[in-house]
């Protein structure tokens, strides 16, 4: 099994007649994504090589049978996008798009969530998701990943996710689902959201996480690793040596106290007891161990 | 983006915050001339980005034309933490009969606006916040609704401001919220928000950084920019466009993506060698990109070694490979540069290279590996061998090159 998107996920792309939306697109049709439709308002009834284009979401909902999206628009078309898909009903949303205002994302990932609790918005500024030999939606390079699990990966950074995920595949050890959350200050769905998922699918057999320096996510995935999850993690964190950013005033040291800082992050996770690596090849040496031992 | 107390102030002003009159000044004749346009005793502030000028002698009160010229001339040009002053901001004194904290960000765990207020204000707020969180009254807002009064009560009560300081404190933290959404803001904080010996509640700092993300339907960011604060390498990237922070290392590091550069800074590290920076040039980087990114690197004097570390996902590596054969035929490359590719036309991007060698160009199979040549040859360069110059941090991981 696979989390939140497999071979019956039928998507249509917000943005396809852009260049980035056909390219991908394209690219995630070839691999197997049933990419049934696109939006791109007042090219209703055209085509991008045999993927009719609709003017809006439920049109192109309607049309289709599609239930999921993925948003190729530019930032400041994104909140409406993400809107639109919602309010459509399909049941996952991925915006690729970077660069989004944070208030706007703080309002449509409030909306979304409220509003919708059982649809899954993924971003934005992430690489999407993958369930390999499945579907793939979004930006990652299919060919990099290993279908059959049994690894679920979840991951903040973009092109660190695609590292991971190669070192995974040079060892053979494949994937049930790998998820890039995107590092935006309100993610649509978050570590815990996928770890959870993962917990329940009884082909993922243990997972990746990989965090970065910022915020406090890895320190309260951790809390929930220790409380809640029967299956081994294998984590790594990105910027152990990067400098310490200058951040302007108190509120976000008050917010999370001492939080943020690579070093931090790491002790939480082992003290959650997950196998930390030093660097992304250690996280396939490390996996290949754990999956031996279980 | 950060912007200084004066451009702070200025904007929360719009929004109905009461500040001091003053005028942003920076020549030590414009800031008498400015004392001089309002009333004695008057405050000259050092303008910097940068907490604790107070401490360092960056504030000080004047009661008179000479004070003022004595402070300006000392504060104008001093070095707060590594921040030279070059604008002194001159406002007129306040009585002060309390000192309270007041902000407005985002709690990115709760994914709402948090409001908080301390009584304890004036002072070190994040000592207060570890010594007695008590004292730092909090409140979640939610995005899709806004600030409604009882937010604002929730917070004055919560604090235990003094009683004379409520309606004013309430007036200002309702206009201090408008600013934060309106602005696009990340952060809006006064400390001190003061009350004064009339019940008048007053912002004595600002502290407003604004999101870049939203500068496209703010045309007055682009004016607020302090472009000067700038080193000048990160000027040269800025001006390509490229995200970059210049640090103190020998190994010039371009890649793609925030989190893989992070990690390639940290495999450096770890292969005994120091990153000269941190440059990421983002998702879909076209050749010319990468030929610009090679171009701000190697005009670093301290590059010793570059390093690309690219795994293409909406990146095509057949166009960085392409960007960096550019780089090489239109710029003086007189460092060697090691070059890994991995992920969407990895292959193609491989052979361009493989096709068209280069003297100094050199290709990795994997992150490691390229970590480990870029270190190595950095040494190389500088004579000595990646041990001694990364202060015993790390080792250089299972390779057997040490170097001259």
């Amino acid at each position: 099994m696979a989390i939140i998107i497999d071979e019956n996920t039928r998507v249509v792309v917000q943005g396809l007649t852009g260049r980035e939306g056909r390219f991908h697109a394209l690219r995630n049709r070839e691999y197997g994504t049933k990419v049934v439709a696109g939006v791109t308002p007042g090219k209703g009834g055209t085509d991008v090589e045999g993927i009719p284009v609709f003017d809006t979401m439920v049109d192109a909902v309607e049309g289709t049978g599609a239930n999921a999206s993925i948003i190729f628009v530019p930032a400041r078309f994104a909140g409406d996008a993400v809107y639109e898909a919602a309010d459509s009903g399909v049941g996952v949303i991925v915006c690729i798009t970077e660069g989004v205002p944070a208030h706007d994302e703080a309002r449509f990932v409030n909306y979304v969530r409220r509003a919708y609790p059982d649809t899954v918005l993924i971003g934005p500024n992430c690489p999407g998701l993958i369930s390999p030999g499945k579907s793939n939606i979004g930006i990652m390079p299919g060919e990099i990943t290993l279908p059959g699990g049994p690894v679920g990966l979840v991951s903040r950074s973009g092109t660190l996710t695609y590292q991971a995920v190669h070192e995974l595949t040079q060892r053979g050890i494949g994937q049930t689902t790998c998820v890039g959350i995107g590092g935006d200050p309100v993610p649509g769905t978050g570590f815990i959201d996928c770890l959870s998922r993962f917990e329940a699918d009884p082909d993922t057999r243990a997972c990746v996480m990989i965090g970065e320096i910022g915020g406090s996510d890895e320190e309260t995935a951790a809390a929930f690793i220790a409380s809640e999850m029967t299956k081994p993690v294998v984590a790594y964190v990105a910027g152990v040596t990067a400098p310490p950013g200058k951040k302007m005033g108190h509120a976000g040291a008050i917010v999370s106290g001492s939080k943020g800082t690579a070093a931090a992050k790491i002790e939480a996770l082992e003290k959650a007891g997950c196998r930390v690596g030093r660097n992304p090849s250690e996280i396939g040496e490390l996996m290949a161990e754990v999956l031996k031992s279980i | 983006m950060d912007l200084f107390e004066y451009q702070g102030k200025q904007l929360l002003a719009r929004f109905g915050v009461p500040v001091s009159p003053g005028e942003a000044v920076d020549t030590v004749d414009d800031a008498v001339a400015a004392a001089g346009r309002l009333d004695f005793p008057v405050v000259v502030k050092a303008q910097v980005q940068v907490g604790g000028r107070g401490k360092a002698g960056g504030i000080k009160l004047a009661n008179s034309t000479d004070e003022v010229r004595q402070h300006a001339s000392n504060i104008l040009g001093m070095d707060i933490k590594g921040h030279v002053v070059r604008t002194v901001w001159i406002e007129k004194a306040s009585d002060i009969a309390e000192e309270y904290y007041a902000s407005f960000t985002l709690d990115r765990a709760a994914k709402k606006h948090l409001g908080m207020v301390s009584a304890k204000g004036g002072v070190d707020i994040e000592q207060v916040a570890e010594e007695d969180p008590a004292a730092i009254a909090r409140v979640h807002i939610d995005p899709l609704v806004g600030i409604e009064d009882y937010h604002a009560r929730q917070l004055v009560f919560g604090a235990k401001l003094n009683p004379t300081a409520r309606s004013g404190a309430i007036a200002v933290l309702k206009s201090l919220y408008r600013a934060f959404v309106e602005l696009d803001a990340d952060l809006v904080e006064v400390n001190p928000l003061i009350l004064r010996p009339d019940g008048s509640v007053h912002a004595l700092d600002a502290k407003v950084s604004l999101d870049d993300n939203a500068a496209y339907r703010h045309p007055e960011f682009e004016a607020l920019r302090n472009i000067s604060a700038l080193d000048p390498r990160e000027q040269a990237a800025r001006e390509r466009g490229l995200n970059y922070i210049g640090l103190d290392g020998e190994v010039g590091i371009i890649g793609n993506g925030a989190g893989l550069v992070m990690s390639t800074l940290d495999v450096v590290n770890q292969a005994g060698g120091k990153a000269a920076n941190f440059l990421d040039v983002g998702g879909g980087a076209g050749a010319k990109t990468i030929a610009n990114a090679l171009e701000v690197i190697t005009g670093d004097p301290k590059v010793r070694s570059v390093l690309i570390n690219i795994f293409g996902g909406i990146t095509r590596c057949d166009l960085v490979a392409q960007g960096i054969l550019d780089g090489f035929s239109t710029i003086d490359v007189h460092v060697p540069v090691v070059v890994r590719l991995d992920g969407t036309s990895a292959e193609e991007g491989r052979a361009l290279l493989a096709a068209n060698p280069r003297d100094g160009l050199v290709p990795a199979a994997t992150m490691l590996e390229a970590a480990s040549r870029a270190v190595e040859l950095a040494a190389e360069g500088a004579g000595v061998s990646p041990g001694d110059t990364s202060g015993g941090a790390g080792k250089s991981s299972g390779t057997n090159g040490q170097g001259a």
